[in-house]
């Protein structure tokens, strides 16, 4: 069947069943706009205030959901716009399509108007990049880049179609072909034959030895990343941890992978991971890390990262493999199969001393005190914690805002959790959050957000405001860029160079500015009244909570250092 | 270390790019690299000379490995492997100087690609040491311009990656 190059592209989205995208048009990507305008009964297009925002929304669709998530922008400023989105996403492994527009065949290449390599641009930051210069190659790119972007170790892929190859009048031969089958077929499935796309089948003597290492461990350890929420094998993960009878620290990305008031779980790991998690990383005798990248800000000084134990490492990437700490033994594969495997042959055990000797240090943390005069972010959590229903999905910033929210709010299942952990980018929060809205309309959205952070994106506002997502963003507000400050009292002698925020705007006026509701907070009492108003308003709400610039994450290990070096306790 | 990397790649735009990429990013130098078409047209071959750790090779090679552009990755043996390059060496000449340099490429086993009154311009495809040797006997004549094409290599033996 013969149909327009545009409307291929349309179809080639039904057959991966997406019906959400987020972008921005401009004149390049008139075309597809045109198109789209004929699929709007299928297709829903979000209209973000700024692509980097778009960028972010497909992400935290994505991450939400599991999908892949789509986003669509224009030449030049447009694409550029979207870089730190891509980014981001490729660092935390998230599944998403980016669709650009560039200047026409004749155009390429001349520094025309709002012309940019953005496949060159993006090389180091996707897991593959397009330019589309024939019609006829649309369909077999298209199912090859959602391919890549959901199997195997996920991850963001961006093609860029030349804007004559979008024109009305390229005809192509078309023929729907649903994705589970087109996985298997043409250009993807020779893809999938050189390159495994799908995760290999785990070794099933890696799998037996790591049985006897655990049968031969009296300290066990688990560690819970990111590979367990991307791959959805929190279930199996819990089974594994249950039997192992091990205390589990879970990593920022992990959050969700292991329920957060489990009592095995040791809490947060790293940097400012939990006294219990850093103490047993030191004490224990065998580690296994499941889908965790050792990351300088969880393994901190590799040299002396878990001294006294076998380090096992099971991961879908066999790039990570050795990467940044050694391994004594290591299984590549899905982490799902692999705990399936693990679940089949591992017996029950049980570790009470060694068990209460971790987790008692997670008791202590949770009977200090606290002055209840001023606001702090543990009595703005736990408000809403407890306010909440328990699947409210919480979108983060990145900074101190970030941490708290990670430390106070306990996270059951993949997905609720969504934050920027590998790229820590700023202004994250929001477009995730209405990525997240508009994927789940009948969970509770919470966007948990600096003053510093919110600035950077809260244009998306806007977005909030016209899609009527009633999004709550709590703004931990303390006049300062507080991580840096943080740094900057704790290492570099209260020298606060250029992070002091004393500045507008008004962020309830803000709110209403952009017609959404607001309240500043400076006590519980008005935390708790601004979250049941915010609840039961429905529309976007911002909560202006007042904290003093002196609050910090605690604890704190500083980088580099070993784990158990604790600056802050 | 030496070591050689020998990379099968489709041969399309961009694709150099991107493995060049991935050296630059962890900020570690290539020391020769060549690419050419294979047997198959649609498969180009990347030899790649780096001198640097087993470690940072062997992360390299599975980054690489990962890329979807990449058809095969192997780093060969150094002792079990074949390398040639090919150099062009324009040195200065005259009657006097000219039959001593025809000795050295006698020698060598060079060829004259070209000459005028006052230059001879050399060829020579050998092993990157030999070519090393050959440019060092001709520097008391005055080397003008030296152009090498960087080492490719393939395995010995029947075996192929």
């Amino acid at each position: 069947m013969k149909i327009r190059a545009t409307q291929a592209i349309m179809e080639c989205l039904l057959e991966q069943e997406v019906d959400t995208v987020f972008g921005y048009p401009g004149g390049t990507i008139l075309n597809l706009y045109d198109e789209l305008y004929n699929y709007r009964d299928k297709i829903t297009h979000v209209l973000t205030a700024h692509e980097q925002g778009a960028s972010h929304a497909a992400d935290g669709y994505a991450r939400s959901t599991g999908k892949v998530g789509v986003c669509f922008a224009t030449s030049g400023p447009g694409a550029t716009n979207l870089t730190t989105g891509i980014a981001t996403a490729y660092m935390d492994s998230s599944p998403v399509v980016f669709i650009t527009c560039n200047v026409t065949e004749p155009l390429l290449g001349r520094d025309s108007f709002q012309e940019v390599d953005i496949t060159g641009i993006a090389m180091p930051i996707t897991k593959a990049t397009y330019l589309v210069r024939d019609a006829q190659s649309i369909p077999s790119i298209m199912r090859q880049a959602f391919a890549v972007a959901a199997t195997g170790r996920p991850g963001p892929v961006l093609i860029d179609f030349l804007k004559n190859v979008t024109a009305p009048t390229e005809m192509i031969d078309y023929e729907f072909i649903p994705w589970y089958e087109n996985r298997t077929w043409g250009s993807v499935r020779e893809l999938s034959e050189s390159h495994g796309l799908k995760a290999p089948e785990p070794d099933h003597e890696d799998i037996d030895k790591l049985v006897e290492m655990i049968a031969q461990s009296e300290r066990p350890l688990l560690i819970c990343g990111g590979g367990v929420v991307r791959g959805r094998a929190h279930k199996e993960f819990r089974t594994f941890a249950e039997k192992l009878d091990s205390p589990v620290a879970i990593t920022l990305m992990g959050g969700g992978g292991f329920p957060g008031g489990h009592p095995l779980t040791t809490g947060m790991i790293g940097m400012h991971g939990s006294r219990a998690s850093n103490v047993a990383v030191d004490r224990c005798d065998l580690l296994i890390a499941v889908g965790c990248r050792f990351s300088d800000r969880v393994a901190l000084n590799p040299n002396t990262f878990a001294h006294q134990a076998k380090i096992v490492h099971i991961d879908i990437d066999r790039a990570e493999i050795d990467k940044n700490v050694l391994t004594d033994h290591h299984i590549v594969g899905n982490a799902r199969r692999v705990l399936e495997l693990l679940n089949e042959r591992v017996g029950q055990y049980s570790h009470p001393e060694w068990k209460e000797q971790i987790l008692s240090l997670r008791r202590e943390r949770e009977e200090v005190g606290e002055d209840d005069s001023a606001l702090s972010p543990k009595q703005v959590l736990e408000t809403i914690r407890r306010m909440v229903p328990k699947d409210t999905i919480v979108a983060t910033d990145v900074g101190q805002n970030q941490m708290w929210t990670i430390q106070y709010f306990h996270f059951d299942y993949p997905g609720q959790l969504l934050t920027s952990g590998g790229f820590g980018t700023m202004g994250f929060g929001l477009g995730a959050a209405i990525g997240a809205k508009m994927a789940h309309p009948d969970k509770v959205v919470i966007h948990t957000t600096g003053d510093g952070c919110f600035r950077m994106n809260c244009h998306e506002l806007s977005t909030v405001e016209h899609y009527h997502l009633p999004i709550i963003t709590v703004v931990f507000n303390n006049g300062t860029l507080g991580m840096v400050r943080q740094w900057q009292n704790l290492i570099y002698d209260q020298r606060y160079s250029e992070t002091t925020l004393d500045r507008g705007p008004d962020f309830v006026k803000l709110a209403e500015a952009y017609g959404l509701k607001g309240r500043r907070v400076t006590n519980v009492r008005e935390m708790e009244a601004a979250m049941a108003e915010a609840l039961s308003c429905g529309c976007g709400y911002v909560i202006d909570c007042m904290l003093d610039i002196d609050e910090m994450v605690r604890p704190m290990v500083p980088g580099g250092g070993n784990i158990t070096d604790f600056l802050l306790s | 270390m030496r070591q050689t990397i020998s990379v099968l790649v489709e041969n399309q735009a961009g694709v150099l790019n991107r493995i060049t990429g991935l050296f630059s990013r962890r900020a570690f130098n290539i020391e020769s690299l060549a690419v050419g078409v294979t047997d198959d047209p649609a498969i180009s071959r990347i030899t790649i000379i780096v001198d640097s750790g087993n470690s940072v090779v062997e992360q390299v090679s599975k980054q690489l490995n990962k890329l979807i552009e990449v058809i095969k990755v192997r780093t060969l043996e150094e002792d079990r492997l074949i390398g040639r390059e090919l150099v062009l060496i324009k040195v200065n000449a005259t009657a006097k100087t000219r039959p001593d340099i025809m000795t050295i490429c006698e020698l060598m086993g060079a060829k004259v690609a070209d000459i005028s009154p006052t230059s001879l311009t050399l060829e020579l495809s050998d092993t990157p040491d030999r070519i090393d040797t050959f440019e060092s006997m001709l520097r008391p004549f005055s080397i003008q311009e030296v152009a090498r094409t960087g080492v490719i290599a393939l395995q010995k033996g029947s075996g192929k990656i």
